[in-house]
């Protein structure tokens, strides 16, 4: 089957195809880029739209095994298509936790149905406990992009240090959740004024940022790559900004809603706004914001974490940490972050796709068919009933928002959109 | 007169208009009171809950003696906190009661916001008794009223709060409340002991506990919780006592008609001798009448309000 994407503009920053040109894609691959094409079966007309490279997320939730009454692999992936994703990263932290070839062969056999590709990260350590290695070499075989004990931290220094040297025996590398646990302290949320009002307790900068610096320390001392997950501080970003400009193999990525709200956003106890790392201050979103722009941040990813109604319709103390993110990351990001097509592309495909190893984030000839087409001008006020995850846990809900995706595909396939 | 709110949460939250109203009707229900008038018909025919999660015995029986002078009828359902974790949940316990007929639920919770939360998912009028470390309106009320019978009004007026400021919900209303009222609020305490960026809110925070007393129209000591000795933020009773207690030294260096305030219960010889608790100076009784006064008021003023609505 042919697809012929006419009328938009290609945004490619990683690619020669630039501006107003068509896109012809077969049996999931694009075969030209230009214009005279010829025929297609499917034309999606782009008109005033952008053509971007398939998004990627490095880091969702999918819930699957264990706990699909908050997600599965194929609801999760529907709202990853709807937020314009083609590709997504998805998390061990499931029930049971992907720490070896079975579990991680259930879920690559059933996201053969789903509608975007998934690629699992596999557990660092076994059961996520921070004790044993997983059989990373295995899984890293069987697909695993990269490990990671997302949700928690590898606390034990010694420990990380391991995982890390063995990850790169297998060309894999460690996705860090950074946190020192001692100092979050069964914190609930930003500390700063804003806690003190809701007399909650709060969690500091330092708990993250400590756990940054070993992080970052241990890549420069023994020269292994790491990748710093959500960021969300001030401080964060500069440690990292630090690194970078000392060569240190650190790649980080933060998640929409820390450059798009604070912590004002917990007043009145909205627990839809609870998600680790907490929201913070103003000026630490305006610090991931400028991370964002001058490189230092790699990646925009969802952190998508949905959850059941009841695990938020609930006392803050008691509520889920976690916001459900695949189908606003591109809005907010539009609304909140930048108008500028190149970086969007960068941060949500080119970048992704580099620090996984994985095909994307050009659009070119030979190339496997992930697009995503958007519209940059349309607005919309985000709706419960409107998301398709079956998460609907998202502060945002109630906001205008601007930029819409309208189509993406995946493999050559149309997954969302043109209906 | 309404109060603005179905429910009273807090103070940070509240206008001054209505903590006002609140203490204008707690003078007339003091009148009452001292004239022994204990069955009155301002509550007939309204039903108060309480479900308290937290074990309190003096609110609580403030609560109910407010009640039951005013002719409500008043029930308590017994509830533990491992209730919390296993069955029921706040919500589904809140509209059962409420699905029972009550006009008013009065709530002690250890979580901060659950009051809010209940109060927003039901009708009925939710009064907080206290929630986590973030507010105690009732405590404040009645630690703003007997400040106000005894100085006539609150401009201008100096208040220390001293003790663990951070995990207090009492200090939290009191600055809310004393603030708005055009009250100088300072705070002090150890560095452990003070919430995260407190000055914020316009109040003087110090670590010196002879300039915190220094000119103070009244003191507040709050209350050592054991568990906070426990959890580290404090090395020993004694050496608080010796810092930030309140002997007859300290007294004596207090302006002359100092009030000395205390939620209760009292350690003694923690942060008040058993001399300052039992000094003229030393209102922590009249603190309780003014509570029974105060409470009266808020189930009179919420459940007027209510019948407004119908």
């Amino acid at each position: 089957m042919r697809i012929k994407i006419t009328g938009g503009d290609i945004v490619n920053p990683a690619g020669d195809a630039k501006g107003r040109l068509d896109i012809l894609i077969e049996d999931g691959v694009i075969i030209g880029t230009g214009t005279g094409l010829g025929g297609a079966d499917v034309v999606i007309d782009a008109s005033g739209k952008k053509v971007f490279p398939g998004f990627i997320d490095l880091h969702c939730h999918l819930r699957d095994p264990g706990q699909e009454y908050k997600e599965d692999i194929i609801s999760g992936a529907k709202a990853a298509a709807k937020g314009g994703f083609s590709a997504v990263c998805c998390m061990p932290n499931t029930s049971p936790v992907i720490d070896n070839a079975a579990v991680l062969s259930y879920v690559q056999k059933k996201a053969e149905l789903a509608d975007v590709k998934v690629y699992p990260v596999g557990a660092a350590t076994k059961g996520l406990m921070g004790k044993e290695l997983t059989e990373m070499g295995e899984m890293a075989a069987l697909g695993c992009v990269a490990f990671s004990d997302d949700g928690r931290p590898i606390e034990n220094g010694a420990m990380m240090k391991t995982a890390m040297l063995y990850a790169a025996t297998y060309g894999r590398f460690i996705m860090s959740h950074a946190e020192c646990p001692d100092l979050k302290a069964g914190g609930v949320m930003n500390e700063g004024y804003h806690s003190t009002v809701l007399g909650l307790p709060g969690i500091s900068r330092t708990a993250e940022e400590a756990m940054i610096a070993r992080d970052v320390l241990l890549a420069r001392e023994y020269g292994l790559r790491v990748h710093i997950q959500h960021v969300s501080t001030k401080g964060g970003v500069e440690i990292i900004r630090n690194a970078k400009a000392q060569g240190v193999r650190v790649t980080c990525e933060s998640a929409p809603h820390y450059f798009s709200g604070d912590d004002s956003m917990c007043l009145g106890y909205d627990a839809r706004a609870k998600v680790y790392p907490p929201l913070r201050t103003k000026e630490d979103a305006e610090a991931v914001k400028e991370g964002l722009l001058d490189g230092t941040i790699d990646a925009i990813a969802t952190d998508h974490a949905p959850h059941h109604r009841d695990e938020k319709e609930i006392e803050f103390m008691l509520a889920a940490f976690g916001i459900s993110g695949f189908e606003t990351a591109f809005s907010l990001a539009v609304t909140n972050l930048t108008r500028d097509c190149d970086a969007l592309a960068r941060l949500l495909s080119l970048n992704p796709a580099k620090i996984i190893g994985k095909p994307g984030g050009v659009i070119k000839p030979g190339v496997p068919a992930d697009i995503t087409v958007a519209d940059m001008d349309k607005e919309y006020v985000l709706k419960e009933e409107d998301m398709v995850s079956k998460g609907k846990n998202s502060p945002f809900i109630g906001q205008k928002l601007k930029g819409v995706v309208t189509h993406t595909i995946t493999d050559g396939k149309i997954v969302y959109g043109g209906e | 007169m309404l109060l603005k709110s179905k429910d009273v949460l807090g103070l940070y939250d509240m206008p001054a208009q209505d903590i006002n109203l609140i203490l204008e009707s707690a003078a007339t229900m003091k009148q009452l009171l001292l004239q022994n008038a204990k069955k009155m018909p301002h509550l007939q025919g309204k039903s108060i809950v309480s479900l308290f999660y937290e074990n309190s015995t003096r609110t609580r029986l403030s609560f109910e003696l407010a009640a039951k002078y005013l002719g409500g009828t008043f029930s308590n359902l017994g509830v533990s906190s491992s209730s919390v974790n296993k069955g029921e949940t706040l919500l589904d316990t809140g509209r059962t009661i409420e699905a029972m007929g009550a006009d008013i639920v009065v709530i002690r919770h250890q979580l901060s916001g659950a009051p809010k939360f209940l109060a927003e998912r039901v009708s009925a009028g939710v009064i907080n008794a206290g929630d986590g470390t973030h507010e105690h309106p009732t405590q404040a009320l009645l630690d703003i009223f007997t400040m106000k019978e005894r100085f006539g009004g609150l401009a201008g007026l100096k208040v220390t709060i001293i003790g663990d400021i951070s995990h207090s919900r009492v200090a939290r209303s009191n600055l809310w409340g004393l603030s708005k009222l055009g009250a100088e609020v300072t705070l002090c305490g150890m560095e452990t002991m003070m919430p995260p960026a407190i000055e914020k809110s316009g109040a003087r925070v110090t670590h010196d506990p002879e300039e915190a007393l220094k000119g103070a129209d009244v003191v507040m000591a709050l209350r050592i919780q054991k568990e906070r000795l426990e959890g580290g933020l404090l090395p020993s009773a004694r050496e608080y006592h010796n810092f930030f207690g309140i002997n007859e030294n300290a007294l004596m260096k207090c302006k002359k008609g100092v009030l000395i305030m205390h939620p209760g219960p009292v350690n003694r010889g923690v942060e008040l001798s058993s001399a300052v608790v039992d000094s003229k100076s030393s209102v922590i009784n009249e603190q309780v009448t003014n509570g029974v006064a105060v409470r009266m008021a808020l189930l009179y003023l919420l459940t007027r309000r209510k019948s407004n609505e119908n």
